[in-house]
């Protein structure tokens, strides 16, 4: 059995792990390097930022989203592994939504890709639970005393996602134009969408 | 478990780090163990749940290294669970592919779980109706689970109210061991910062999906 004592470089286990499972015929380069080049290039916070953007754009759109974000986001060929069943929380002027897994780091991969450092890391995943309000302001998001902080832990299969507002002056802005301007921060609920 | 994974309000962990908009992985290593975690469960014959737990068995000390550490090292445990590979296997390994000669172990007796699956992925459906509704309070049990779980310590014995139905699911607790998928109800709980912080906590809602069987109408 596995232990602590003697501890084993992390590259190094996981070379000698995946080493002997492709001689045992159980992985192979060409799976890792399909799943890895998926992961960096097509699965990632464009497609939230995508899916954002319209509903900024199309009100029957983001009305669709709110009511069923599963098949709403589905619409835009965003689907698969942990984002089996997907509940977007719209931001507004007096309510915030902050999302979080406690228990590990579940996070909607469709829409987001994999999860960055500080939503992994046990600081955030401790203290966003206790202490919203101050860890928003650690991230630079200082929020007014009158509004409403939702913390979403996501303890089940169910799957977060954060619809930020629409930042003013971008009234004139395209679809396409808007979507640049979303960021995975904003998608998670610790930062807000801003205009450069 | 009450495990190191269990994070939700422990303290000592000081700053949150950087927004950084880095990708997903930092170093090479980092894409293959996340493969080698993505496949583990169809490797080991096992499931999300029980890749989940294993990540929980991990040492402490191991958690704490960083999250593709305690990946791998959970996707080994649930290798090891299915006599999938060995931790001797994999260290001697580990020390021939650091240039050192030492002798490989013999491979495991492969012994995968079998456990009945519903389908692909976790919606399931139940026949029982769901006992509770929206707006309903409700008390989170004080229960002291040996193995795995998606109950955390901070909203046990806790009082709250449900805001939302979500879809029955696959119950972790049982789905993890290989005993059966066991579909349960599953509900947003919403509870006041104070309920779970005292009263001098910060105002918010803290809101999250509880399975039908944590749950008994508060009192």
């Amino acid at each position: 059995m596995t232990s602590a004592s003697d501890h084993l470089d992390p590259a190094l286990r996981v070379e000698a792990l995946a080493s002997l499972l492709i001689e045992r015929g159980l992985l192979d380069e060409a799976t890792i390097e399909t799943f890895v080049k998926t992961y960096e290039q097509s699965v990632g916070p464009m497609n939230g930022a995508k899916v954002v953007a319209k509903a900024w754009t199309d009100p029957g759109y983001r009305a669709r989203l709110l009511a069923d974000g599963t098949a709403a986001i589905a619409e835009l060929g965003f689907k698969g592994p942990q984002g089996e069943h997907m509940v977007v929380l719209e931001n507004t002027p007096t309510l915030h939504h902050v999302v979080v897994c406690t228990l590990c780091s579940c996070y909607p991969w469709p829409v987001l890709g994999l999860p960055p450092s500080w939503y992994k890391d046990p600081a955030y995943r401790s203290r966003v639970v206790r202490e919203p309000r101050q860890v928003l302001r650690e991230f630079g998001l200082d929020l007014d005393d009158s509004v409403e902080i939702r913390v979403h832990d996501s303890s089940s299969e169910v799957r977060y996602m954060v619809l930020p507002e629409r930042p003013a002056g971008t009234g004139g802005y395209s679809e396409a134009e808007l979507a640049d301007l979303v960021t995975r921060d904003a998608m998670v609920g610790v930062a807000k969408v801003a205009v450069p | 478990m009450d495990g190191i994974h269990d994070l939700g309000g422990m303290q000592g962990f000081g700053q949150v780090q950087d927004l950084t908009a880095d990708g997903p992985f930092a170093e090479p290593w980092e894409g293959k163990a996340f493969v080698i975690g993505a496949l583990s469960a169809r490797i080991a014959g096992g499931n999300l749940h029980a890749m989940r737990h294993a990540i929980e068995r991990v040492p402490p000390s191991e958690y704490l290294v960083g999250y593709w550490n305690r990946w791998t090292f959970g996707a080994q445990i649930m290798m090891e669970d299915s006599g999938i590979v060995t931790d001797d296997e994999v260290r001697a390994r580990a020390a021939r592919l650091s240039g050192q000669d030492v002798p490989e172990p013999p491979q495991p007796t492969p012994n995968k779980p079998q456990m009945p699956s519903g389908g692909a992925g976790n919606l399931r459906s139940r026949d029982t109706p769901p006992a509770f509704a929206v707006g309903d309070r409700v008390r989170v049990a004080d229960l002291d689970p040996q193995g795995h779980t998606r109950l955390p310590r901070y909203v046990r014995r806790r009082t709250g109210t449900v805001t939302a139905l979500q879809p029955c699911q696959v119950f972790p607790d049982t789905a993890a061991h290989f005993v059966a998928e066991d579909p349960q109800h599953c509900y947003t709980v919403d509870f006041d910062s104070r309920e779970l912080w005292g009263p001098g906590a910060e105002p918010f809602r803290l809101s999250i999906d509880l399975y039908e069987p944590y749950l008994e109408p508060a009192p």
